[in-house]
């Protein structure tokens, strides 16, 4: 017997097709039972997991304010700038999303760049990270403190997510170095380069592999 | 047309493939209705812009093997042959019968892929896509399940009495 070639070309295959459609298309006109219609508890779940990142998030900044007051030479996070909870809370808030990760999905990608840069008020970049397994999911915009920022989201094959969030620094902040803050279970890497600050956060990964996507991020938009 | 809208549309398709590898209704619907939550729970995993489709059946594929393995090792499946719901039709019902309790008596890595490719028309490489196995294997299951097939279609008594699978 040969099994060679496209499947479908096998004349006796046709005749077996032909035999399961006439069984089984009835199927197909059945109404869907009202049980496999209803929405699943998923969404529940998903805000479950969103709220418990940010209880962590609580407890991880409460847990670090009375560090600092204890011990204000190893409080990393009392130098923390700001943004760099934005960021976080704002991972916290759309990475576990599974309906609505982003408000504009990759396939839209030009777009995206064109839009965010323009509220921005700077030009903007989605850094490519396939060298890195991530791939772009989309974006979306938010409110910052000093005006609007640019949230990008990337993923892995098997889900992990990271979130790059961009935003406008006044004119008088200096560049800084790159640097590592935790807030609660998000970790986040981040720094200022001239007009933009950059933070990349992740709570699905490790702090060094975090650490090499936020080296590729880095040398592609400070290059 | 969103992931979420895609997912509904495709029940009719995953029921129609669960009847034909579940053989009863009620258990064609359990697993369809366990791939469904297990999709919506990792719908993040589906990456946009490949198929919808296989990924639903990959996740079905899944879901079965789970559930074959949760039970009793000791059973057989030919000894576990439920009852058919449907009458058969009028015509070539009895044929059509034959077949679909030949289907059932296949052996599941085999009927997954003559499913697959017969009835859901997947070429051999989406197909060893969904099952997670190479080509080959595909291949070699698709043939041994025709040749199985062939088997007990040509050894069936006129009557209605129990199949004797010939090996």
């Amino acid at each position: 017997m040969s099994v060679e070639g496209a499947p479908q070309e096998d004349p006796e295959l046709k005749a077996l097709s032909q035999a399961l459609h006439q069984l089984y298309d009835p199927v197909l006109d059945e109404p869907v039972p009202e049980r496999l219609r209803a929405r699943p508890r998923s969404w529940r779940a998903a805000a479950i997991a969103a709220s418990w990142a940010f209880l962590g998030l609580c407890a991880g900044t409460i847990a670090g304010w009375q560090l600092h007051a204890a011990h204000p030479a190893i409080a990393p996070q009392a130098e923390v700038p700001g943004f760099v909870k934005r960021a976080a809370v704002a991972h916290a808030t759309y990475s576990p999303e599974v309906r609505h990760p982003v408000e504009v999905g990759a396939d839209q990608e030009q777009h995206l760049v064109a839009w965010l840069s323009k509220r921005l008020g700077a030009q903007v970049r989605a850094p490519k990270l396939e060298a890195v397994g991530y791939s772009l999911v989309g974006g979306r915009l938010l409110p910052g403190d000093n005006g609007p920022v640019a949230h990008f989201m990337y993923q892995t094959a098997q889900g992990r997510r990271i979130t790059l969030y961009v935003r406008t620094e006044a004119a008088e902040n200096r560049e800084t170095a790159f640097r590592f803050a935790a807030e609660g279970n998000v970790k986040v890497f981040y720094w200022i380069d001239r007009k933009l600050g950059y933070a990349i956060s992740s709570a699905d990964i490790g702090k060094d592999d975090l650490l090499k996507v936020a080296n590729v991020v880095y040398q592609q938009l400070n290059p | 047309m969103n992931d979420a809208e895609s997912i509904v549309e495709m029940i009719p398709r995953l029921r129609r493939y669960a009847r034909a590898l579940a053989g009863d209704r009620a258990a064609a619907d359990d697993l369809v209705q366990d791939t469904l939550a297990r999709a919506w729970a990792k719908l993040h995993l589906y990456r946009r812009g490949t198929d919808l489709r296989a990924w639903l059946f990959t996740v079905m594929h899944n879901v079965y093997v789970n559930q074959l393995r949760a039970a009793r090792p000791g059973v057989q499946l030919d000894e576990e042959l439920p009852e058919l719901s449907q009458p058969a039709r009028q015509s070539d019902g009895l044929e059509l019968r034959d077949l679909d309790l030949s289907i059932r008596r296949l052996p599941p890595e085999q009927r997954e892929v003559l499913l697959l490719v017969v009835l859901e028309d997947m070429s051999y490489e989406a197909a060893a896509g969904t099952l997670g196995i190479p080509i080959g294997t595909v291949m070699s299951r698709l043939a041994r399940a025709r040749e199985k097939l062939r088997a007990m279609l040509s050894g069936l008594p006129q009557g209605g009495t129990q199949l004797k699978v010939v090996k």
